[in-house]
């Protein structure tokens, strides 16, 4: 069973549905009863840094979540904002983290357009069991104005261009997210929300 | 890289797709969730979907029909249409969309665009703008004004001033939609398209007048266009062969346009 985290900036049912076409047990969790009795996570996202932390604080989820990821460890998959709040500070309104990945999001220059609208390749720099049937290069869909930068080396899985070279991937421990929208990627995205239902994290 | 990308229309009543001209005369195609299939099958890189009729009858959205349609696309879901405030863009993004096109609403109030912005990301907001060529006049120093409810209503806007103002409230993509073109295949309003293009920094989707793949590779590199909304060429009864998506992009790649590959099953 995957648990959604279902909050106001979210775009769960998205997420909810691509599950539920791969035919994989699904359902929405907004409390944090419900993220205590999760097995697996998604912590999916479409929208701004802020909002979507003021989100998980108003919903009392932030103690439940860490609780469950970074206690019990259980495997988790952000996507999109739901990668970018796991990260020590992000510029998009100056907002404080989760801080359970070590580093900062950016925004990108104004070199390109911002934001990053359409399907992108993402390079895989190590083997993982998410990304074991993705194609290296392979285009996933992103919508992004901003970016992270893990501090750790180890803690990037993926990178893809767009004025700089940066983390599209990321993976530590029981930990994985994707700044591109995996549930938006076509069969490719399909394809790594399917592994991440059976991943059983090393750590 | 980042590549362009071909954007599915529905322009929706009562739950069918229909296609109009000169957003006139809308003629009835197939059901929103019969084709939103074929084309997700077909690997269209997005849809777009308007009720196009919940505006001018000051209705809400058909919450229902983009519920069904969003259950079968694993590309991205923008959906338009009688969008009138943050709640109802909430409504709209749990029915499954993530992005939400705004136009004729954001000419009336737009404070929706920084409000969605605010509240979701200004990547879930698309501003969509009907203009039409009204020669250069006082008041409309790009000689495209923007028009409203369906092309009706002239709103002595001028199309680059209001883009810019979108852009600056929050909009995180620009649709220019010709009027002049819309279902004539005579090819996209290129002079609208690159002006605007080069008027914002945000991504800018060229929409209106497709009949040919000449005509998509045209919006996408002389337009300035980040993406080309399509939808005759795909499936208008009035067109005498219409096109796959797989062709189209066969076609666009030999014209030099990077496009996502289509990936055999």
């Amino acid at each position: 069973m995957i648990d959604v985290i279902d909050y106001r900036a979210g775009n769960a049912p998205s997420v909810l549905y691509a599950l539920e076409h791969l035919g994989l047990p699904a359902r929405l969790a907004a409390t944090p009863a419900e993220v205590d009795a999760a097995e697996r996570i998604i912590l999916p996202g479409v929208g701004a840094a802020r909002a979507t932390i003021d989100s998980l604080v108003e919903q009392d989820l932030v103690g439940a979540l860490g609780d469950r990821v970074r206690g019990d460890r259980i495997p988790f998959l952000g996507i999109c904002i739901g990668l970018q709040v796991l990260f020590d500070h992000s510029e998009e309104g100056d907002t404080d983290g989760l801080g359970w990945v070590p580093g900062a999001v950016r925004r990108f220059p104004d070199t390109g357009r911002v934001p990053q609208i359409g399907w992108n390749r993402v390079r895989f720099t190590h083997p993982h069991p998410l990304t074991a049937d993705a194609p290296d290069g392979g285009h996933f869909y992103f919508v992004n104005s901003y970016y992270c930068v893990p501090r750790d080396p180890a803690d990037v899985l993926g990178v893809t261009d767009y004025s700089v070279e940066f983390c599209s991937v990321v993976a530590r421990d029981n930990v994985v997210a994707t700044q591109f929208h995996a549930e938006k990627s076509g069969s490719l995205g399909l394809s790594l929300l399917r592994a991440f239902a059976t991943w059983e994290p090393a750590c | 890289m980042l590549t362009k990308r071909l954007i599915a229309c529905f322009d929706v009543v009562n739950g069918r797709v229909t296609k109009a001209q000169q957003f006139q005369d809308n003629i009835d195609v197939a059901p929103a969730e019969a084709l939103a299939q074929q084309l997700y099958a077909d690997q269209i890189d997005e849809i777009v979907f308007y009720d196009i009729k919940a505006s001018a009858e000051k209705r809400k959205i058909d919450l229902d029909t983009v519920r069904r349609v969003a259950h079968h696309v694993f590309v991205p879901f923008t959906v338009g249409g009688g969008i009138r405030d943050v709640d109802d863009m909430f409504e709209v993004l749990k029915a499954g969309a993530e992005k939400i096109s705004v136009d004729s609403m954001a000419v009336r109030n737009p404070d929706i665009i920084r409000d969605g912005a605010r509240a979701f990301g200004r990547q879930c907001v698309v501003l969509s703008t009907q203009v039409k060529h009204v020669g250069i006049r006082d008041g409309i120093p790009s000689g495209y004004e923007v028009f409203i409810d369906g092309a009706r209503l002239a709103t002595g806007l001028d199309a680059l001033d209001w883009v810019r103002r979108g852009e600056d409230l929050g909009a995180g993509e620009i649709v220019v939609n010709s009027i002049d073109r819309d279902g004539t295949a005579t090819g996209y309003d290129l002079d609208i398209t690159r002006a605007v293009a080069d008027a914002v920094n945000v991504p800018v989707i060229a929409s209106g007048g497709a009949g040919t793949v000449e005509h998509i590779g045209d919006g996408l590199t002389a337009g300035g266009a980040s993406a080309a909304i399509i939808s005759s060429i795909l499936y208008s009864p009035r067109f005498d062969r219409n096109v796959g998506v797989r062709e189209l992009k066969d076609g666009l790649a030999e014209l030099g346009v990077a496009m996502r590959p289509y990936l055999d099953a």
